[in-house]
């Protein structure tokens, strides 16, 4: 029992600073002056990387383990913010986040792959042009659509589609050609040319990364026009289907699919480790920044102001089908950018961590940390990863070999628990620090009412 | 005049009329399902044999995901709650069999009591036994669980009932994967009666164990008529009970109008658990029958028929009771066709691919009621 | 505009649920300036008639234009932002945010800046919306609800959110404003301010008002003329007073025979 009662307060220990940390951060984040803001962001970096790095006798600070929790919450935070969006803040359920993790952890896995093991710059370009091509088109089309009312869903998504087919089939084709001309710049073995360094590496990496976001964007797109239109229990239903597709896609990916390297099931090995504190904790920062200034905005009220009422809503002038495509991209965007950002912290990437019931995690997440709470789903990423991981691993330690079974049974009970008890989730709608709503100070006015 | 206001509203721009481009979308599902006709019919002119057996195993499969179909659609009609743990009942009911076959022998029963009575008999009673025993502890598990998880969230927002759900899943297939439970692995089925065989050529003939069957025949088993005669059974039962029984009145009145229902006299709750059982006790059928057609069981086994049957149900229009039947049928043709045709792992992206292609073009499903603005 | 030209116009309208017939051949034209009354008795017809002018519902058949526009066929928000408001027989401001964050949602559709401003902060970004933020509290100031600016929709007294509601579909900037039942649920005290409220509304905005109301009090002391409807059907229409003496219109409300009482 003595070594399992010092890892039992350790893990509690480590719970404790991690949401500390998290707290710090947001409050360093929200404070007025920019100084301390810039210096309490950067503390808050140094502070885990010293970690990570500082090696008191041959042990870093941070274990690999903890590290390794470190950096999945990290992600894991990236994707649940993204379902909160989609869900905790417009009211839309769905269960595809973790397609869309999948769709970006893969492209972006595939661009870098080709980059370091076969010097080929061919994926990375394909998938940047078709980003941009698509998009463009995108954005046209619905610029261009908006000259017509009462047009039916179905007949609009079918144009996308086929916009953005043409659009992928000149990004194949331009790709190929562009990487052709670039490849040489790798150089040879003997003589590595400037793509062939780290630097080009990492740059190569930030563009995978950016562009598996506006991947899983263009796809939740064209997913979401037509399927946002049905109510909420079919919306939610529709969107499994997508990961179980996406999952099945994947799994075929080297038999139906042409990506041979994905190795389908047997999982996709050889990416390369590129992605450190430093890229984690920026992205997550992006993330939180991004969401956080949406969310108080015009946009973010309209958003809300859909889950609150749609009605209502329409009767304010907001265009709902609109609001809830927004929502949904930016939301898988988040998603895509997290998936990415992952697979070059883990290196290998199997379907099964993308598949229909992992998929439940970042929505029990955002349940437990509070829907409406930014702050609740980032400390609750981070808490429940060191919780299941770290605490109930070390009581289930005594069961021997079928710890990891005894973790699902008890976890379920957790839940029911915690849906009994305080359905709201631990944080309700409380935020902390940057992630508050901005005070607005009441107006001394001048206008009276005329009587 | 207008102060605090805002800007003044925008004049409408000059906006043609889009409803005409509805023949994009039309044209596209048009020639979508052109496509998929074309390729079983060249399938069909190829090996007319082989597409027969396909099918055939598909209405095999169908059967029976109409079975455990009829507990979803019972249950989201009245409760509006897509009951994720309805999978694992299914699962509970294969369990339950094997024990009661491998464990306690229970197929036996009639045998060693009375040995003297033919042989059918006996196994007939047998497996009667172990088919009741199943449905009924599985009844037994539902009513549990709704009145544990499920009931206390009645009133609770949506969400908490469904990952209460999705916990209890959770819950039945990793509880079950403990070893002094089930253990996680795939265990042999041992099936409580011999499967006979048949072929159809030139006549129908039974296949000798160990004989292969000719050139250009057809084969099907007992089990499968079993799992047709016994899901059809059930399905008429359930319409019957539906229709013209007092409870079936007071399921119905449940679904529409829960309020309304109890001040007409009607115990809700009961209805509830009664519905929540019946489901159960077709889903633990259904996980018999699957048992002994596909003699393989495990704790996760449940997950993804479950899935399927919950697509079946949406298919043909959740809360409609032939509408399960119809849409399962059509979801183990989709399974048979695919694996056959295109390659066994794609079974389940073509299966979820014809959900959402339901969900945009009918969402309530084919017997669902159309669209209607509430009033 | 002349005073002449309906600022809106509705003929033949019917709408169909399936069997039942809510609406049959409605027609009434409203011209600028105008407080007209839509009454009867529960289940006439009224709300949905306000449905379908909004866009919540598809007409079964007729016509309704605004302004001159014709509405078919356009989206609620398109109706909207054209210049029609309304609030709902049962209030429906959004329960968890504050009250200040109900009333900026009115100007969302002309908010001045889009979504990279948002996530970029722009000047742009900064700019509108302190102006849009103010004018919103100046809104409030207008109607003597700044000190719940902060407040949850939800907590609010039911009295006050009847007065939010009203002050959120005018901060939209509606030509034309289709008030459904506001007067439910007050005290006569209440009502006073109410009926004062809306004389005031009418004459600061210049606005044009369409109301259903029960209370015949509201109804009779402010409506110019009332529209009156049974069955989805138009039986009556004309000044209070001319209402007031219509046998039909009794009959519709207290029963056959009770007309002769009156």
């Amino acid at each position: 029992m003595q070594p399992n009662l010092g890892f039992l307060l350790g893990s509690i220990v480590k719970i404790v600073l991690v949401l500390a940390w998290v707290y710090g951060l947001l409050q360093v984040m929200g404070s007025a002056s920019k100084w301390v803001r810039i210096a309490g962001i950067v503390a808050a970096f140094g502070i885990v990387q010293l970690a990570i790095s500082i090696k008191i006798g041959n042990q870093p600070i941070l274990n690999n383990f903890d590290t390794g929790l470190l950096f999945q919450g990290a992600t894991m935070a990236m994707v649940a913010l993204g379902l909160n969006l989609i869900y905790g803040f417009n009211g839309q359920f769905s269960l595809g986040q973790y397609g869309f993790y999948g769709l970006g952890a893969y492209a972006a896995a595939y661009a870098t792959y080709k980059w370091t093991n076969e010097k080929t710059a061919s994926a990375l370009l394909v998938l940047l042009l078709f980003v941009i091509l698509a998009g463009a088109v995108i954005i046209g089309l619905r610029r261009f659509l908006k000259r017509f009312t009462a047009l039916p869903v179905l007949s609009a998504f079918t144009l996308y589609l086929i916009g953005v087919i043409i659009a992928g089939a000149v990004a194949v084709v331009a790709g190929n050609a562009l990487a052709s001309v670039v490849n040489p710049l790798f150089g040879t073995k003997e003589a590595p040319g400037i793509l062939a360094s780290n630097a080009a590496l990492q740059a190569a990496f930030v563009v995978a990364v950016i562009c598996a976001g506006a991947f899983a964007a263009v796809v939740s797109f064209l997913f979401g026009l037509p399927v946002l239109t049905l109510g909420s229990d079919y919306f939610g239903i529709a969107t499994l289907g997508f990961t179980i597709v996406v999952n099945t896609l994947l799994v075929n990916s080297d038999t139906i699919l042409p990506f041979p390297e994905m190795k389908g099931g047997r999982g996709m090995i050889g990416i390369p480790k590129v992605t450190t504190w430093f890229w984690a904790f920026l992205f997550l920062l992006i993330v939180i920044i991004v969401m956080r200034n949406m969310i108080y905005s015009s946009t973010g009220r309209a958003t809300m102001s859909v889950r609150e009422d749609e009605t209502a809503a329409k009767a304010m002038g907001i265009d709902i089908a609109g609001n809830k495509l927004l929502a949904f991209v930016v939301g898988s965007l988040f998603a895509g950018l997290a998936g990415g950002v992952y697979a070059h912290y883990i290196g290998f990437l199997s379907p099964d961590t993308f598949g229909f019931l992992p998929g439940f995690n970042p929505l029990i997440i955002i349940v437990f940390g509070g829907l409406g709470s930014m702050t609740g789903t980032i400390a609750a990423s981070f808490g429940w990863l060191f919780f299941l991981e770290g605490l109930l691993r070390v009581l289930l330690g005594q069961m021997g070999t079928e710890a990891p079974t005894w973790r699902f049974v008890l976890y379920p009970i957790a839940l029911l628990l915690l849906m009994l008890l305080r359905p709201q989730g631990l944080l309700g709608k409380i935020e902390w620090g940057f992630l508050r709503a901005p005070v607005v100070k009441p107006r001394a006015t001048t206008a009276t009412a005329a009587k | 005049m207008q102060q605090a206001s805002t800007a003044q509203p925008l004049a409408p721009p000059k906006r043609r009329s889009g409803a005409q481009l509805v023949w994009i979308g039309r044209g596209f599902l048009i020639i979508l399902a052109a496509l998929i006709t074309i390729v079983l019919v060249r399938n069909f002119v190829e090996n007319p044999r082989l597409f027969i057996q396909i099918v055939l195993s598909g209405l095999q499969l169908g059967f029976v995901y109409a079975l455990i179909a009829l507990g979803y659609t019972m249950v989201y009609g009245i409760v509006r709650l897509i009951n994720f743990a309805h999978g694992d009942v299914f699962m509970v009911g294969s369990m339950v069999s094997f024990f009661a076959v491998s464990r306690f022998s229970m197929h036996l029963w009639l045998k060693n009591a009375m040995p003297d009575l033919p042989d059918w008999l006996s196994t007939v009673a047998g497996a009667v036994l172990v088919i009741v025993l199943s449905m009924a502890v599985c009844a037994v598990l539902a009513i549990v669980i709704e009145r544990v998880a499920y009931k206390p969230l009645r009133n609770s927002p949506r969400i908490a009932a469904l990952i209460t759900a999705i916990g209890v899943s959770f819950f039945l297939e990793y509880f079950g994967a403990l070893y002094f439970v089930f253990s996680p692995r795939f265990i042999p089925y041992e099936r409580p009666f011999e499967v006979t065989t048949w072929y159809i050529k030139d006549g129908i003939h039974l296949l000798e164990s160990g004989q292969a069957p000719p050139e250009g025949a057809i084969i099907f088993s007992s089990i499968f008529v079993i799992i047709v005669a016994t899901s059809l059974l059930m399905q008429a039962l359930l319409q019957f009970l539906v229709r013209r029984t007092r409870m079936g009145k007071a399921m119905r009145a449940s679904a529409v109008d829960k309020p309304t229902a109890r001040l007409m006299g009607v115990n809700v709750d009961r209805v509830i658990s009664f519905t929540f059982a019946l489901g159960a006790a077709f889903a633990g059928l259904a996980g018999v029958l699957y048992a002994i057609a596909y003699p393989s069981v495990s704790t996760l086994m449940g997950i993804t028929p479950g899935l399927k049957a919950f697509v079946a149900a949406v298919l043909g229009g959740i809360g409609s009771i032939p509408g399960a039947l119809v849409g399962a049928l059509i979801m183990g043709q989709a399974e048979a066709l695919t694996m056959a045709y295109i390659s066994t792992p794609m079974r389940d992206a073509v299966a979820f691919t014809i959900l959402i292609v339901v969900l945009l073009v009918r969402p309530t499903g084919i017997f669902g009621e159309p669209e209607r603005e509430k009033a | 505009m002349s005073n002449d030209v309906p600022i809106l116009e509705i003929q033949g309208l019917t709408k169909f649920f399936g069997g039942l017939r809510a609406v049959n051949d409605f027609s009434m034209a409203i011209r600028r300036s105008e407080l007209v009354g839509l009454i009867g008795p529960n289940g006439a017809g009224k709300t949905t008639v306000f449905n379908l002018i909004t866009g919540l519902y598809k007409a079964s058949g007729g016509e309704i234009s605004f302004l001159g526009a014709s509405l078919a066929g356009m989206e609620p928000f398109e109706i909207t932002q054209l210049g029609i408001g309304r609030t709902f027989q049962n209030i429906r401001l959004f329960p968890d945010l504050t009250v200040l964050d109900n009333v900026r949602i009115a100007y969302h559709p002309h908010a001045g800046y889009g979504f990279f401003d948002s996530i970029l902060r722009t000047s742009r970004y900064t700019a509108k919306e302190r102006e849009l933020t103010e004018q919103a509290q100046d809104f409030l100031a207008i109607f003597k609800l700044e000190r719940f600016q902060d407040e949850i929709a939800k907590n609010l007294p039911y009295g006050e959110q009847r007065r939010v509601e009203i002050a959120r579909a005018l901060a939209a900037n509606p030509r034309l404003l289709l008030l459904d039942e506001p007067a439910a649920g007050m005290n006569p005290n209440e009502i006073m301010n109410l009926m004062e409220l809306i004389d005031f509304i009418r004459k600061r905005f210049d606005l044009t008002i369409l109301l259903i109301e029960h209370q015949m009090r509201v109804v009779m002391g402010i409506c110019e003329r009332i529209t009156v409807m049974d069955f989805g059907e138009v039986i009556a229409r004309g000044t209070p007073k001319e209402i007031q003496s219509n046998e039909r219109v009794i009959e519709a409300y207290l029963g056959k025979g009770a007309g002769h009482a009156a």
